[in-house]
């Protein structure tokens, strides 16, 4: 392997642009899981039993299941029953239904880690439920899910390599067109695997920066 | 004529299906053989003395946790060959698992040896003992019990991993229900025959992890 500028100047465009669909992949699945993350996480909680119920079959069904089996899943089956989904929308709803339920497991753990005196002087300020779970369950749990939070943006990135397989160009799948192109096999991979890490180190980092600002307040 | 899931073509093709489970089983057991070996050793070597050893093995762990396992899958799939290395497809697959779940389980490893009280080592090194002993005979046997439930963890994780060797031409249950439907026009029932096994097989295997941490709690193994 030999990685001179030249090859970087032919392998490394093509890649960003990979890259880039890979990011877009990752945001917007981001974007979608945490809403839902956090209604399965406090519907888990709810005091009414089918709230609970359906918080609770959405979370096993879609962490007991094989991400990869989830996408071939809604990619091959879902169009059986007429739903014809673009494969991006397909990749990016099913990565944010996968991330939403390890999400909501988050949400739940920070916020039950919440003194049970927070919930009590809560009612005792005769606050409605919603006002407790707003103005004083959430904004104490919020800083505990950070961390995890940040871990599973950085397996979500992983997962994202997934998508690859039901035919969307991402970083992954450029990989895989530029070396049956060019044979270049163990520079690509080696470009790709660091790309992705870079891209990793920049999320922990992210997450490390928004972590001191919700202490500091 | 063509019902949206129909029984008697699912129930046919349940013994194919089951046949994929068998290699998906056994690439999930050999890969967690190599991770919680090669876990150790990484580990170990993460917290040696020379930083020489230790700063590569920090990095290693570090890298192969954020970088997607179908990449390094598809890398060692791809490299190991041109390097003179011939391995089947399952054997590269269960390497590729092995090694990316090692990096996770070097980190549990970690933990649990940190949980290890001080005066422990102290008083290993009171008695004069080596440290190859006091790693071997002190640190580990008080370390590595707790951290079994976590490591079991990674065990059903890595089982959901599994379907991602289809994509290096290993014919596991996803790969082989796939196989079926370009085979039959028919991927509603393969696939989420598929899905059951895994969320059973899954619901199942977490549900042990809870038992056996339960009973690690009662019989003292959780300081």
């Amino acid at each position: 392997m030999s990685l001179v500028p030249e090859h970087l100047a032919e392998l490394l465009p093509p890649l960003l642009q990979g890259l880039g669909v890979t990011l877009r992949i990752m945001a917007g699945a981001a974007a979608l899981a945490v809403p839902l993350a956090v209604a399965a996480g406090i519907g888990r909680l709810s005091p009414i039993a089918p709230l609970r119920w359906i918080a609770a079959v959405y979370v096993e069904v879609f962490r007991g299941t094989s991400a990869l089996v989830q996408l071939f899943w809604f990619y091959f089956v879902l169009p059986l029953f007429g739903m014809q989904l673009p494969a991006m929308l397909v990749g990016i709803v099913v990565l944010a239904l996968n991330a939403g339920a390890y999400g909501a497991e988050v949400v739940r753990g920070a916020i039950r880690a919440v003194p049970p005196g927070q919930r009590e002087a809560g009612i005792a300020l005769n606050l409605t439920r919603g006002q407790i779970m707003r103005r004083v369950v959430l904004p104490q749990a919020i800083p505990a899910m950070l961390p995890p939070a940040g871990n599973l943006l950085i397996e979500l990135l992983k997962n994202t390599a997934l998508v690859s397989l039901i035919t969307i160009t991402d970083l992954t799948f450029r990989g895989q067109l530029l070396r049956s192109e060019t044979l270049r096999t163990t520079e690509i991979f080696t470009l790709i695997l660091f790309l992705y890490f870079v891209v990793a180190l920049l999320i922990t980092a992210c997450v490390r920066l928004l972590e001191r600002r919700v202490r500091v307040r | 004529m063509n019902p949206v899931f129909d029984w008697s073509f699912a129930l046919e093709i349940l013994p194919t299906l089951g046949a994929a489970l068998v290699v998906t089983v056994q690439a999930t057991v050999l890969g967690m053989l190599v991770a919680v070996t090669l876990g150790l050793a990484l580990a170990l070597l993460r917290r040696a003395r020379l930083a020489i050893v230790s700063l590569p093995a920090a990095f290693f762990i570090e890298f192969v946790r954020s970088t997607p396992l179908l990449v390094q899958m598809y890398f060692l799939f791809y490299v190991l060959p041109l390097t003179g290395v011939r391995m089947s497809p399952l054997a590269t697959g269960v390497l590729a698992l092995g090694v990316h779940y090692a990096a996770y389980c070097a980190e549990v490893y970690r933990a649990g040896i940190e949980s290890v009280p001080r005066g422990q080592l102290e008083a290993a090194t009171a008695l004069n003992l080596s440290r190859w002993d006091t790693a071997a005979r002190i640190v580990l046997p008080q370390a590595i019990p707790p951290v079994v439930p976590a490591l079991g963890n990674y065990l059903v994780a890595m089982f959901k991993d599994t379907p991602l060797l289809s994509a290096i031409t290993v014919v596991e249950l996803l790969q082989q229900s796939k196989m079926i439907g370009s085979a039959t026009f028919r991927y509603t029932e393969p696939l989420t025959l598929v899905g059951a096994l895994f969320l059973v097989l899954s619901l199942i295997a977490a549900w042990g992890v809870r038992r056996l941490e339960a009973r690690l709690q009662r019989y003292g193994g959780k300081r």
